[in-house]
C-alpha cells in the first residue's frame, strides 16, 4: 500500500483541474508591478483576489522601515521569543496594537495561522467546550484540534442555534465561543451583537477573529464588534498582519489581567522562531498609516460598491452585501474552472474556491478589493467580466 | 464509553439506524442498498465537511450535540448509527 493511497481521489480532481488549464491553485506571479498588478504568465494581470485591502504592500514608508529593520537587526531572528529572547521591536508592536485596538494586552505571533492556533489552545483546554461558528477557517478548525477541548460546531451565523446549544451544554465547564467578523469566503459579517446577548446569557467567552475585517469595518478600523458597537462584550481579538497591514505575522488581544500567561503556556507562541524584523516594522509603519488615513477605508468601500454593484448589473450572483469580498456565485465546478481560466486569460486574477474549502458545496469565484485599485481598474475589470458572461452562455450552449 | 447494544446485528435493525439511513439516502446512488458496512466516503462521497453537515442534521432531529472530535473517525453508517445512538441515551 502507497502512503499516499488516502489522496487518491483529491489527487484525482486536481488532474481533471489541469486539464482545464492552468493551475488555479499554485498560480505563479513572475512579478508585482504594484498593489494591484503584476505579470502572470506573460500577460500584465489586474489583481482581483489579494487580501491587501489597504493597497500598502508597496507603501514607501512601510519599505523603508522595513528595509532599516532588516539592516539594523538582520534577516531572521534569534529564535523563539521565550527560549531566545525578544527583539524591542516585538514588543512596541504589542503595545502599539494594545493602544490602537483599546486592549490591555496584546501578543505578537509568527503568523495569522499560528495566531489562531496560539490564542485557541492557549485560552481552551481539555476541560473546555468549544463552540465554533460551522464557517470558520482551517486555522480555528486546527486550534480546536490542539487545543483538545471538546468541540461543539454550530450553525453559521445563526445565534439562536448557538443558544440551543449552549442550553444543552452541561454546566460547570467552561465555554468558548469563536466567530470570525468578516467571512472571507462569502464575504459576510457576523452578527456579533446578537452573539454576544447569547454569551452573557450563558456566562460564555467569545472570541472574534478579525482577520479581514481590521482596518475596513468600524468607524476608527478594529473590524466588525466595533461596528456593532459590542468591543465590551468580546473577551478575544485575533488578527493578522499578512491582510490589511501588508506583512506578514499575526497577533491576539485580550483586557483579561491573566491574558499574558499564554507567553510561557500557549506553545505555538512558545515553539517557533519570532517574526522577522522587517515584517513587524513594516506592520508597524502599516498601523500608523491605517490609524491615521481613513481615506483609505473610504476608498475601498468606494470600490467594492462599484464592484458589487458593475457585477449585479451584469447578471452574477454575489454571495454577499457589499464590502471587501465579492464572491460570484457558479453553478459547478467544472463552470467555475473554466470561469476562473477565461479570466486569467484576460488578465484578470480571482480566487477560485471550490468544496471542500466552501460552505455548502458552493462553487465561487471570490473577488477581493483593495483601497489602491483606482475606480478606472474596477471599469476595465467590470468590461472583462461582461466578456466572460458571453464566454459562459457559449460554454452553456456549446 | 464501551457500547455493549451496538455490535452490527443491532445496528442494522434498530430505529436509530433506519433514521440516520433516512438522512443519508440522498447521498447514495440509485438503487444502493444501505448496511451498516456501507462507508461514508468511499461509497456515498460523503467528505470530512459534509459529513459534519449531516451530523448538524442529525443532531437537529434528535436535539443532541455531538462534538466534531468524535466525528473524525466515522468510516461507515454502521459507526454512525453508533455514535448517535451513545449520545441519544446520554
Ligand atoms: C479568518 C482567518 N484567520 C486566520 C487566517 C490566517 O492568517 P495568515 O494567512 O496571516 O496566517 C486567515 C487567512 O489566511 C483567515 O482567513
Amino acid at each position: 500500500m502507497d502512503i499516499f493511497d488516502k489522496y487518491a481521489t483529491i489527487i484525482g480532481r486536481h488532474d481533471k483541474v489541469l486539464e482545464a488549464g492552468t493551475d488555479p491553485f499554485a498560480v505563479r506571479v513572475d512579478e508585482m508591478l504594484s498593489a494591484t498588478e503584476a505579470m502572470i504568465g506573460g500577460r500584465r494581470t489586474i489583481l482581483l483576489g489579494t487580501n491587501n485591502y489597504l493597497g500598502l504592500t508597496f507603501d514607501p514608508t512601510a519599505i523603508d522601515a522595513s528595509v532599516e529593520a532588516a539592516r539594523r537587526d538582520g534577516t531572521g531572528t534569534t529564535g523563539s521569543r521565550i527560549a531566545n529572547g525578544n527583539y524591542a521591536q516585538h514588543q512596541e508592536l504589542e503595545l502599539e496594537l494594545a493602544a490602537f485596538l483599546k486592549r490591555r494586552s496584546c501578543m505578537v505571533f509568527t503568523t495569522g495561522y499560528q495566531a489562531n492556533l496560539a490564542m485557541i489552545a492557549g485560552v481552551a483546554g481539555p476541560r473546555d467546550v468549544i463552540f465554533m461558528d460551522s464557517d470558520s477557517h482551517a486555522s480555528i478548525y486546527d486550534g480546536c484540534t490542539l487545543s483538545g477541548a471538546k468541540v461543539i460546531r454550530f450553525r453559521h451565523n445563526d445565534p439562536d442555534d448557538l443558544d440551543r446549544r449552549l442550553a444543552r451544554s452541561p454546566e460547570g465547564e467552561c465555554k468558548l465561543i469563536i466567530v470570525e467578523g468578516l467571512y472571507s469566503i462569502l464575504g459576510d459579517t457576523a452578527p456579533l451583537k446578537a452573539f454576544a446577548e447569547v454569551k452573557k446569557k450563558h456566562g460564555a467567552w467569545l472570541m472574534v477573529d478579525e482577520a479581514h475585517s481590521l482596518g475596513v469595518y468600524g468607524g476608527e478600523g478594529r473590524g466588525v464588534a466595533e461596528a456593532q458597537d459590542c468591543e465590551a462584550d468580546v473577551d478575544f481579538v485575533v488578527g493578522t498582519f499578512s491582510k490589511s497591514l501588508a506583512a506578514i505575522g499575526g497577533f491576539g488581544a485580550a483586557n483579561h489581567p491573566r491574558f499574558d500567561c499564554l507567553r510561557f503556556c500557549s506553545r505555538p507562541y512558545m515553539f517557533t522562531a519570532s517574526p522577522s524584523p522587517a515584517s513587524i516594522a513594516s506592520a508597524r509603519a502599516s498601523l500608523r498609516r491605517m490609524a491615521n488615513d481613513p481615506n483609505l477605508r473610504a476608498a475601498i468601500w468606494n470600490n467594492a460598491e462599484r464592484l458589487h454593484a458593475g457585477l449585479r448589473q451584469l447578471g452574477y450572483t454575489v454571495a454577499a452585501a457589499p464590502g471587501p469580498v465579492a464572491a460570484i456565485r457558479l453553478p459547478d465546478e467544472a463552470t467555475a474552472v473554466a470561469a476562473w481560466n477565461r479570466l486569467l486569460q484576460l488578465g484578470v486574477y480571482v480566487n477560485l474556491a471550490v468544496p471542500p474549502g466552501t460552505p455548502n458545496g458552493a462553487c465561487l469565484l471570490r473577488c477581493s478589493l483593495s483601497a489602491a485599485h483606482a475606480p478606472a481598474q474596477i471599469d476595465e475589470v467590470l468590461g472583462r467580466f461582461e466578456r466572460l458572461s458571453q464566454s459562459l452562455r457559449e460554454l452553456a450552449t456549446a | 464509553m464501551v457500547d455493549v447494544t451496538s455490535d452490527k446485528d443491532v445496528a442494522g435493525s434498530d430505529e436509530v439506524f433506519k433514521e440516520v439511513c433516512g438522512l443519508v439516502t440522498r447521498f447514495a446512488p440509485e438503487g444502493m442498498a444501505l448496511t451498516p458496512d456501507t462507508e461514508l466516503a468511499a461509497q456515498l462521497n460523503i467528505d470530512s465537511v459534509a459529513a459534519m453537515d449531516l451530523v448538524m442534521e442529525i443532531e437537529d432531529h434528535y436535539n443532541i450535540d455531538i462534538p466534531i472530535n468524535e466525528i473524525a473517525d466515522l468510516r461507515t453508517l454502521g459507526d454512525l448509527a453508533k455514535l448517535v445512538r451513545r449520545h441519544v441515551k446520554g
